[in-house]
């Protein structure tokens, strides 16, 4: 079983948490060319060794950002996503 | 040295202690300089060697590999191999694995062991047996062999199916396909790679592909840790590691390699006839001819490059395995793996030109390449030699996300990869 720790939560089972998809993959604005927005859609970084991740914690409902590794599942603590980027949009 | 494999050179050979027999293939130094380089010594690596020998007579060949043939999932895999996919393009590329499967052991001189003891996708709600009709009238009409059980039908062919009124996993009933079944996979690498050093193809093990040779904007070969290889046209057949190396050829992929994981148990004797999967559990299982249970089920739930599972994931796919089958309860697990798998989001592979012209890719078989190693050789044989797509191919360009045109099994079959 692999620890994961929420920003919030502390250290918790792995079974506790949901993967969602590497950090930094934004939305594209505006009028798009298809690839741009297959790039968003499909495309990815998919890295081996450090990854910065977008998890959420099923228990307490939060999402925040992880370091891991993909190769020995060493996992950082998560860190809570800058407000900046959680103000967007939100009507 | 004796080469070829019969009764005849069998006995012969016993005559004389079995010393005359010629290595399966042989271990040259690289060349400065092919005409294909393929890079990764998988299933597919290895077949696209041999078509492009055997079907297209380009013999100035190698297959790098950075460890050994079939170390990769070729070598870790349940060994399932069927075509009963949901959309015609999928029918059209399985049915063609399927029906190369079926020859390859005379084709290749080599037994693959291939046993056709069927396949069978279990339904437990009504709803399931529903889409589970649908799948079967859309592979009777896409041409290739299928029929729908009801519980009886799935008692008769495997009694030891836990039919209990409390079962969690109800056999309401399910899709067979009985042209479907299981091959050994060392078998299905090693005989290819053996068929095309016969046909002068150069096997390279323990050489890692650590870039490519970029000029005027082409690939025009590969750097290793043995040297630069020229070639003309670069084959990619690397499995979970292809973003790895798109990324060296400048582009990325719309891959995320996870671990798949499998097990087996000590051997019994013959109690399994078929090959079956649980839709409720997602686990499956066949029996091995040495006896041994061979159970398998999902992804890993987290990207991964560790060949290796996590506990929470085997405890799910053994204990659906033992709800369908109690009796497997005093079984002893022997070996439990993982292999990096290639998972692209509609299911389907990537067979085509990449971004940078001169290679070309086959990728993203995800947890279902091995039934597809003959016909992705076939396919990667095929755009090497022409440049072009085979007709079969053409559906599974890297294009189709850019078109949304995908192919999508998990949808279509119900297939959860
Ligand atoms: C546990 C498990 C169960 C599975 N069960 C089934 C099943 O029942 N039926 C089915 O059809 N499929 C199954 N699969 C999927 C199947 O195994 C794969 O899709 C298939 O084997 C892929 O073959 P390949 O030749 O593309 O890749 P691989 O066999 O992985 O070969 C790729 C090779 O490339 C090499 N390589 C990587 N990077 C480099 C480099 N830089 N330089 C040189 N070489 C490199 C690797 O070492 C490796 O040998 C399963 C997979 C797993 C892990
Ligand atoms: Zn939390």
């Amino acid at each position: 079983m692999h620890i994961y720790t929420c920003p919030f939560c502390g250290p918790r089972p792995e079974t506790e948490f949901h993967f969602g998809g590497e950090a930094g993959n934004d939305r594209p604005d505006g009028d798009v060319p298809a690839q741009a927005w297959a790039d968003y859609l499909h495309y990815r970084q998919n890295p081996k060794g450090a990854a910065r991740e977008i998890w959420i914690h099923l228990t307490c409902h939060e999402v925040f950002v992880m370091t891991r590794d993909t190769v020995t599942m060493a996992a950082q603590p998560g860190e809570p996503i800058p407000s900046d980027t959680t103000d967007r949009g939100d009507a | 040295m004796t080469r070829h494999y019969s009764a005849l050179n069998l006995a012969r050979e016993g005559l004389s202690g079995h010393k005359g027999w010629a290595r399966a293939w042989t271990s040259p130094e690289p060349k400065k300089r092919y005409d294909v380089v393929i890079v990764g010594g998988g299933g597919h690596g290895l077949a696209t060697a041999y078509y492009l020998a055997k079907t297209h007579g380009i013999t100035n060949v190698a297959v790098i590999e950075k460890g050994w043939l079939g170390g990769g999932n070729t070598g870790r895999n349940t060994t399932v191999v069927r075509s009963n996919y949901f959309f015609p393009e999928s029918v059209a590329l399985y049915e063609m694995s399927l029906n190369l499967y079926e020859e390859l052991s005379k084709e290749l001189n080599y037994n693959v062991m291939l046993s056709q003891r069927g396949m069978l996708m279990l339904c437990h709600t009504p709803a399931e047996m529903e889409m589970s009709a649908r799948l079967v009238n859309a592979m009777q009409l896409n041409g290739t062999d299928a029929e729908l059980l009801d519980t009886e039908g799935v008692r008769k062919i495997m009694p030891i199916y836990n039919f209990s009124p409390d079962s969690r996993f109800p056999a309401l009933g399910g899709a067979l396909q009985p042209r479907g079944g299981t091959a050994r996979h060392d078998a299905v690498a090693w005989g290819y790679a053996r068929a095309a050093s016969a046909l002068g193809v150069d096997i390279i093990q323990q050489c890692e592909v650590t870039d490519f040779l970029i000029e005027g904007g082409a690939c025009r070969g590969v750097k290793t840790t043995q040297g630069e290889i020229r070639a003309d046209r670069v084959g990619l057949a690397v499995a979970g590691h292809s973003s790895q190396m798109a990324e060296k050829a400048g582009f990325r992929l719309p891959v995320t390699s996870y671990a798949l994981q499998a097990c087996v148990s000590e051997p019994v004797k013959p109690i399994l006839d078929i090959a079956v999967h649980c839709a409720g559990s997602g686990s499956y299982a066949s029996q091995s001819d040495k006896g041994e249970i061979v159970i398998g089920g999902g992804l890993d739930r987290v990207p991964s490059y560790g060949q290796r599972g996590t506990l929470p994931t085997l405890e799910h796919v053994i204990a659906g395995i033992l709800e369908m089958f109690p009796a497997f309860r005093q079984l002893k697990l022997m070996r439990q793996w993982g292999g990096i798998v290639d998972v692209v989001p509609d299911s389907s592979p990537l067979i085509g030109p990449s971004p940078l012209p001169n290679l070309f890719l086959n990728c993203g078989w995800g947890t279902g390449g091995f039934k597809a190693i003959p016909a992705g050789g076939t396919l990667l044989a095929h755009l090497l030699a022409t440049g072009q797509h085979h007709d079969i191919s053409r559906p599974f360009d890297l294009d189709r996300f850019a078109t949304g045109r995908l192919i999508d099994e998990a949808a279509g079959s119900g297939i959860a990869h």
